[in-house]
């Protein structure tokens, strides 16, 4: 057989990378067409063997080809060369148009964590991501969503003043000790909702994922922040109550991803931010004003990512404002003979608002809190609005909402 | 008693975990193909092929070595071995005597009352071809040179890559002169990083050899066995079914059974005697 291509490897061995010219040369002439393949190591016809034994070619060596210590060889690929081709499919498309916005309809499980606009090799595992399909995880924002998180981290130890002096009497930082307590509690929940979802949504819609774990990221700071405030004066944390759990157990039993979006993030979290403007407003130190501070704009983020997704899942169910309603209806049942948001909270909001025990501030700090009440309400009312709800079914449903805030 | 199951079993040895992997894979893809098919494992080749002949299982999966005392042992016998078929990456291995780039050893001659590590006592590739070759070209491996021999798992015939790798660490350590191994571990060591670029060089090839092959007696289940070799030779690299199944047997293709490449193993065993006493115990 006469050689037409030929690759020189001069003294480059296989044994140092030469294999990389050798398949790049077969590959541009396809199985079944000779390759000549001509170098000075020693051990070249060794490699080649070895090289042709593993990859189904064949090799033979000409002889009388080259002077001296070169040696020649020809190389034939055999059909194994392209077999990882045959039959590969792209898992979806890489590219973003005006018209077509990346992601496909429904995610295919043989696409498995592969990036997206991949060309994935048959016969690759199947993966069972149950969350697979755009109508229900999608959001267009994601990806502004995740940019702006990603923009907008803070590092605790740096954004916050820790030694800031902290001059209230004792009974008002219990109180901070105590809202703390409930707020760690129901981070806690907020990281793990999503953290849940997460393993089931199909990495095809990454940007839909980036954002669920930028989001969990903020959660888990929000615990840190949370928990070394408790600590900065106290050496325990305070109350956590059986209804207050059982509130947030609703929650993270909720397996359907829109219903749990919209009870976790339009309406619990949107309740937050609020609780946490208060905080930030009536704080009694710098250190408690600032965490609040950022981490209502967090949640902010979080509530607008919720709002996007529940949109969404609307535009393209229609029929799941239906079952939103539902489920807000079945949580409140559920809840209805536990205490909602528990004395000690309530009583704390009031304390940390009044700064002392002198009857007026008392009155003050409880109308506050009163007030606080109405924004969360009027903020539920809102969101629920603008999800398409008519104006009294968005304020009955907004009522409808745990009295434990999240 | 005796033995029941219908299904055509394969003997095979637990060299490795992945055995496992490969053995019921194919389990189901002869399934899916209508061929009742079962394995049995042995913790090594002897056990194995007394298992072949005690009627234990239909088809073994045999090393060379295995398949050198099945043939030998099933002459005594009056019966016949016959090899079905093999990988295409049993055909024409060799194995290489190594030595450091810039040590005094230039030829074979210059091995004598030196130290030469070889694998495992039992391992073909390792071991006994290599010695032949040092034997046949005029270096005696029991009185001209020291064998250090590296013994990872005797009775499974080399299979674990680990006797050569200790092997060749020694010699780049300076502890031995010399090493063999099979050619393709030659480049797996450079490419797995225990060898670097350019510290050893090739003292001398074996001549061209082949490895495992399946093996029947007689004309054992001759229909089963026949449509077990066909079911073989149609598997096909570009099935990403059974792709997988290839790539941990590491082949790309199956091949008709040969056995004129176990030539050079044969002139070894009769030159060391490497299984007389295991032919006489059981002839």
């Amino acid at each position: 057989m006469t050689a037409h291509a030929a690759l020189d490897l001069r003294d480059l061995g296989l044994d140092r990378g030469g294999h990389i010219l050798v398949l790049r040369a077969l590959r541009e002439l396809g199985p079944g067409r000779p390759l000549a393949v001509t170098g000075g190591h020693p051990d070249l016809g060794l490699q080649l063997s070895v090289m042709a034994r593993e990859g189904g070619h064949s090799v033979t060596e000409n002889t009388g080809t080259s002077p001296g210590e070169r040696k020649t060889f020809t190389v034939v690929a055999g059909p194994a060369l392209d077999a990882r081709a045959r039959g590969a499919a792209r898992a979806g498309s890489a590219v973003h148009s005006r018209d077509h916005r990346g992601v496909s309809d429904r995610a295919d499980e043989r696409w498995g964590v592969a990036a997206r606009g991949a060309m994935v090799e048959a016969g690759a595992p199947r993966w069972d991501f149950s969350l697979d399909r755009a109508e229900v995880v999608w959001t267009d924002d994601a990806k502004k969503l995740y940019a702006q998180a990603a923009a907008a981290q803070w590092d605790p130890e740096t954004a916050i003043p820790w030694d800031a002096p902290i001059t209230h009497p004792p009974a008002v930082e219990e109180a901070v000790v105590q809202v703390m307590t409930y707020l760690v509690e129901n981070e806690n929940a907020a990281l793990l909702v999503p953290a849940r979802f997460l393993g089931r949504i199909h990495p095809h819609y990454r940007e839909v994922v980036q954002l669920m774990a930028i989001q969990i990221a903020d959660e888990a700071r929000h615990v840190e922040v949370f928990t070394r405030r408790a600590l900065l004066r106290s050496s325990e944390m305070a109350l956590s109550t059986a209804g207050g759990q059982r509130s947030l157990q609703t929650l993270f039993e909720e397996t359907d991803f829109v219903l749990a979006t919209m009870l976790l993030s339009v309406l619990g979290e949107g309740s937050f931010v609020d609780l946490l403007r208060f905080l930030h407003e009536h704080g009694p130190d710098e250190v408690t004003r600032t965490i609040a501070d950022l981490t209502a704009r967090d949640e902010s983020r979080h509530v607008a990512a919720g709002m996007a997704h529940v949109r969404w899942a609307i535009e393209q169910q229609p029929q799941d404002r239906g079952r939103i309603r539902s489920a807000i209806e079945q949580r409140h049942q559920a809840l209805q003979h536990t205490s909602g948001l528990n004395a000690e909270v309530y009583d704390a909001l009031v304390l940390l608002a009044a700064g002392s025990f002198e009857p007026e501030d008392i009155a003050r700090g409880f109308d506050a809190v009163q007030a606080l009440q109405r924004r969360m309400l009027e903020g539920r009312t809102r969101r629920l609005a603008r999800l398409g709800f008519s104006e009294s079914e968005a304020e009955s449903l907004a009522g409808l909402h745990t009295r434990n805030f999240m | 008693m005796k033995r029941v199951s219908s299904a055509l079993t394969l003997g095979a040895v637990a060299y490795d975990a992945k055995v496992v992997t490969i053995w019921d894979g194919f389990v189901q893809w002869f399934a899916s193909r209508g061929l009742a098919f079962d394995y049995v494992l042995y913790t090594n080749y002897e056990r194995q092929v007394e298992g072949l002949f005690l009627g234990e299982h239909d088809v073994s999966w045999n090393s060379p070595l295995a398949w050198l005392q099945a043939e030998r042992l099933a002459r005594k016998l009056g019966r016949t071995a016959r090899a079905i078929a093999m990988r295409d990456s049993d055909q024409d291995l060799r194995s290489a005597i190594l030595v450091r780039a810039d040590g005094p050893v230039k030829s074979l001659a210059d091995l004598t009352g030196r130290r030469v590590a070889f694998g495992a006592s039992d391992s073909p590739q390792a071991t006994i071809l290599p010695k032949l070759h040092l034997a046949e070209n005029g270096v005696d491996p029991d009185r001209d040179i020291t064998a250090q021999l590296f013994d990872v798992l005797v009775g499974k015939h080399g299979d674990h890559i680990g006797g050569e790798r200790d092997a060749v660490k020694a010699l780049l350590a300076g502890s031995v002169d010399a090493a063999c191994v099979l050619d393709a571990n030659v480049l797996g060591f450079s490419r797995d990083g225990t060898v670097p670029s350019g510290a050893l060089r090739t003292l001398a090839l074996t001549e061209p050899y082949d490895h495992c092959n399946f093996t029947v007696l007689d004309d054992t289940r001759a229909v089963d066995v026949s449509r077990f070799a066909e079911l073989l030779l149609s598997q096909d690299y570009g099935d990403p079914v059974v792709r997988p199944l290839m790539d941990l047997e590491g082949l790309k293709a199956w091949r008709v059974g040969r056995t004129a490449l176990y030539a050079p193993l044969e002139r070894a065993i009769d030159r060391f005697g490497t299984i007389e006493h295991w032919l006489s115990e059981h002839a």
